[in-house]
């Protein structure tokens, strides 16, 4: 029990860094999202609506992604495009591979919602003169979101997690941060305990928002 | 005689190589109601869809108020789609399944098409829309949500939501097919309201009572052509093709 005291006063001693990092894996986790969804919607659309030859391309781009790790992204998307003459910091490259990973469940998820929506509605919205991008808007859109959320949210959680995957390639995330310190001061129960809680609470949080998000936009039956 | 305000020239329609309509005339009046029987497979329908560009077609034209729809030209040119949608609205369609938008309330449902297709200010398509809902008797459902309506109650609110577009032809395909018997009625009193009132329309229905009842004119479809056509009294009591009385006859008519 003796140890309490002396965790309690090396955490007071890396709240800095913690926070820090913190921040850092919000911020990846939230940029990661964020364009994640506007790339993956474009991949969405590309596979439900457009021709053959850039759906088919898309389909290999999806397809591809999906089936490789997202660690295997990250280093990848460090050492090798460095070697094409790209040069990104860690944090782009991190950044870069967490987009085109969550670019691809989102597309998939996206074309799966639109994909599941009776033909009917179209064929209702076409009859009343609608034309395509009206009706996308109003009709098939609002429906496909409601559809998708569920598995966004779930897309959203697992960003924040595959975040973690950064601190191999050395950008300062939470992961990092919380590794640098137990080596410091080998309390690597506690710490690893600390950083675990976190992580839990950021997804915790991202479930119960998403869940109020859902119970809001639910239709009436 | 007047122009027709529907006229089906010659149309053939293949699914693949299955030729599902081959060469079909129609022509109706302002204010005409015919109704199409046959049995399925027959292409009832899919005439119904090519009226309002659902379906493609390869031969032959329609026209709507001496338009011609989907098509220009000797070449069968295809239109625009914005062409195409614009022609859209000047028919109303009533689907088997509803197609209410269900994220949507009843009254948004009508407003949709008076708002972004008319262009209609929201305090006009609002005021039409709570008539028609009126003249379906749904007055006080224009907040409800498909979901919570019944399915006569929603086909209704469907069938408002076509005619508050002041469509020039009306479409029902076979709209009571997917009600639970007792609720068949208050749509079939619906639509009957409306041809009263000289609205113009076309019908794909099982309904032989109904059709008998409510047409001016009724048509027998068999293998992708008009079999037979005339009044109904004509029509049901007098049918002059062998496949006609078979048909009838297995109806329960």
């Amino acid at each position: 029990m003796s140890e309490l005291p002396q965790f309690a006063s090396e955490l007071w001693v890396s709240r800095w860094a913690i926070a820090q990092g913190l921040g850092t894996t919000i911020l990846i986790s939230m940029l990661a999202i964020v364009l994640g969804t506007i790339l993956g919607t474009f991949v969405g659309l590309v596979l439900v609506y457009s021709r053959w030859v850039s759906r088919f391309l898309v389909r290999i781009y999806v397809d591809f992604v999906r089936g490789t790790p997202v660690f295997v992204l990250v280093l990848a998307s460090f050492y090798l495009l460095s070697q094409i003459g790209i040069q990104l910091t860690a944090f782009q490259a991190g950044l870069f591979a967490l987009v085109i990973f969550c670019s691809t469940h989102v597309g998939e998820n996206l074309r799966g919602a639109l994909l599941s929506l009776p033909r009917g509605q179209t064929e209702a919205a076409k009859a009343i003169g609608l034309t395509f991008p009206q009706l996308f808007v109003y009709v098939l859109a609002p429906q496909a979101l409601r559809q998708a959320l569920p598995a966004w949210i779930n897309t959203a959680t697992e960003m924040v997690k595959a975040s973690t995957l950064l601190s191999v390639i050395g950008v300062l995330e939470l992961l990092l941060v919380t590794k640098q310190i137990i080596s410091r001061n080998f309390m690597s129960l506690e710490f690893y305990f600390t950083a675990g809680l976190i992580y839990f609470l950021i997804d915790y949080a991202i479930e119960r928002a998403g869940k109020a998000v859902e119970r809001r936009i639910a239709l009436p039956t | 005689m007047a122009q027709p305000i529907l006229q089906i020239e010659n149309l053939h329609k293949k699914f693949k190589d299955i030729e599902v309509l081959k060469g079909v005339d129609l022509s109706m009046q302002a204010g005409d109601v015919v109704s199409i029987i046959g049995s399925s497979g027959s292409g009832k329908t899919t005439l119904l869809r090519c009226v309002n560009m659902l379906e493609e077609f390869h031969q032959g034209r329609i026209l709507i108020d001496n338009e011609e729809i989907g098509y220009s030209g000797p070449q069968h040119k295809a239109r625009k789609e914005s062409e195409i949608a614009r022609q859209r609205a000047m028919t109303g369609m009533v689907f088997q399944q509803f197609n209410l938008f269900p994220h949507m309330t009843a009254l948004r449902n009508i407003t949709l098409g008076l708002t972004k297709v008319k262009k209609l200010p929201a305090e006009e398509a609002n005021s039409i829309a709570e008539k028609w809902l009126a003249r379906v008797g749904l007055r006080d459902r224009r907040d409800h949500y498909p979901g919570q309506l019944s399915g006569g109650q929603q086909q209704r609110v469907a069938i408002a939501r076509a005619v508050a577009m002041n469509p020039k032809v009306m479409l029902f395909d076979e709209v009571t097919s997917a009600l639970d018997p007792e609720l068949v009625n208050e749509v079939l009193t619906v639509i009957k309201d409306l041809a009263t009132e000289g609205m113009t329309m076309l019908l794909v229905t099982h309904e032989m009572k109904f059709a008998f009842e409510v047409s001016d004119r009724v048509v027998f479809m068999n293998q992708g052509r008009i079999e037979e056509e005339g009044p109904p009294e004509e029509l049901f009591r007098k049918p002059k093709s062998q496949r006609l009385a078979e048909f009838l006859k297995s109806s329960k008519f």
